[in-house]
């Protein structure tokens, strides 16, 4: 193969470049320079070099609040991509059925985070809440207030409603991009709905899936407005997940040296699991392509 | 650039990575990469063995740093080694 890259093409991406400049690479550099220092005016500030990360890679409270928060988001994860597959098989492919379900399913994706908070915060009330009452009349003692598991399964479920449906449009997109003729030629073979799916529709999803789990884990990872409405945290910490342990940090207690450390900490890590998730799945891809 | 609050070492940091990326590209342009397949488990572009060198050097400064009594002189220079290992053999 000889293709011939023209590099030049590169240069058209400078307007970019040079906004992502302004919005994202020079902010990070400024975090770089507060994490080395304790900074308490304009005009006053100290040089304390790697004392910030030493104490934040330290913290109980920090190292358990990132474990929490693996833990949310592998659960997530979980629950939420073999669901959004099974969604989108399910949805109607055409006539206004396929409109209106669309729709439907679209509907939690469009709602802001804080609403998304507020309206779990009302539902799982025990005394105005469909969810609350209804399990509270059912007998169960639900109270996200004071228990733990009550808290994570609300918030998970919470979760799962608001961005399953992502992973669910996705996967119908996938799906509709797979010509007729693999399924005929898949009901010539006689293949079983399993054998469909395993070897048409699952590989011809694997591309929107990278995006997809890509996506919810990073915005798993970062999740802060939802809990922090729905349980502030509580009950204790048991669901003060990352982002809000470094907002407490960083504007409650305006420790911007130690909360720069721990961003960069945070940045490190998304980046990290970004990075190995991609490659992993772009190089399956590539024998894939090599082997074929 | 008063408000960005730098201090010499985030400077020394920031040019020296700076200069890198502006080597990689003249380095590029003089002789182009080839995807070719070292001792990782991946085949890699030039680039992309500095990205996974620079980025387990900020891992290793980290664990370095938070979790052992070592100098962070130790990281920097394990680091460099790691970096230069991955370019030639990785």
């Amino acid at each position: 193969m000889n293709k011939v890259y023209d590099n030049k093409a590169w240069l058209l991406i400078l307007p970019m470049l040079a906004l992502v400049a302004f919005s994202a690479i020079i902010p990070l550099m400024t975090v770089v320079n507060y994490s080395v220092q304790d900074v308490f005016d304009a005009n006053t500030r100290f040089f304390t070099g790697t004392e910030w990360f030493v104490q934040m890679l330290n913290d109980p409270t920090l190292q358990s609040a990132l474990l929490r928060q693996f833990a949310f988001s592998l659960t997530v994860l979980c629950i939420q991509v073999p669901l959004g597959i099974g969604i989108a098989l399910l949805m109607p492919k055409k006539g206004w059925q396929a409109s209106a379900v669309l729709i439907l399913v679209t509907l939690p994706l469009l709602i802001p985070w804080n609403v998304v908070g507020s309206i779990w915060q009302i539902f799982t009330r025990g005394d105005i809440g469909l969810m609350g009452w209804g399990l509270r009349e059912l007998g169960y003692e639900y109270n996200i207030t004071r228990s733990t598991v009550d808290a994570w399964g609300t918030i998970i479920i919470m979760d799962v409603w608001h961005w399953t449906p992502l992973i669910a449009l996705l996967c119908y997109s996938g799906l509709r991009s797979i010509p007729e003729a693999y399924y005929q030629a898949a009901r010539i073979d006689r293949a079983s709905r399993w054998a469909v799916f395993r070897y048409i529709q699952l590989p011809k999803l694997t591309n929107v899936l990278v995006i997809g789990v890509l996506l919810r884990f990073m915005h798993s990872f970062m999740i802060y407005a939802e809990p922090f409405v729905l349980t502030g945290g509580g009950p204790g910490s048991s669901t003060t997940f990352l982002s809000q342990s470094l907002t407490t940090m960083a504007i409650g207690q305006q420790d911007l040296g130690p909360s720069a450390a721990f961003s960069l900490i945070y940045f490190l890590i998304i980046l990290l699991v970004s990075w190995v998730f991609y490659t992993a799945i772009m190089n399956m891809q590539k024998d894939k392509e090599g082997g074929a | 650039m008063e408000w960005m609050v730098w201090t010499l070492p985030t400077t020394l940091f920031f040019s020296f990575i700076g200069a890198m990326l502006a080597g990689m590209t003249v380095w590029e342009v003089v002789q182009p990469t080839v995807e070719r397949k070292g001792f990782l488990p991946i085949s890699t572009t030039r680039g992309d063995r500095l990205f996974i060198g620079l980025l387990s050097a900020a891992y290793l400064h980290l664990l370095v740093v938070g979790f052992t009594p070592l100098s962070i002189w130790w990281a920097l220079a394990g680091s460099a080694l790691w970096l230069l290992v991955l370019i030639r053999w990785g």
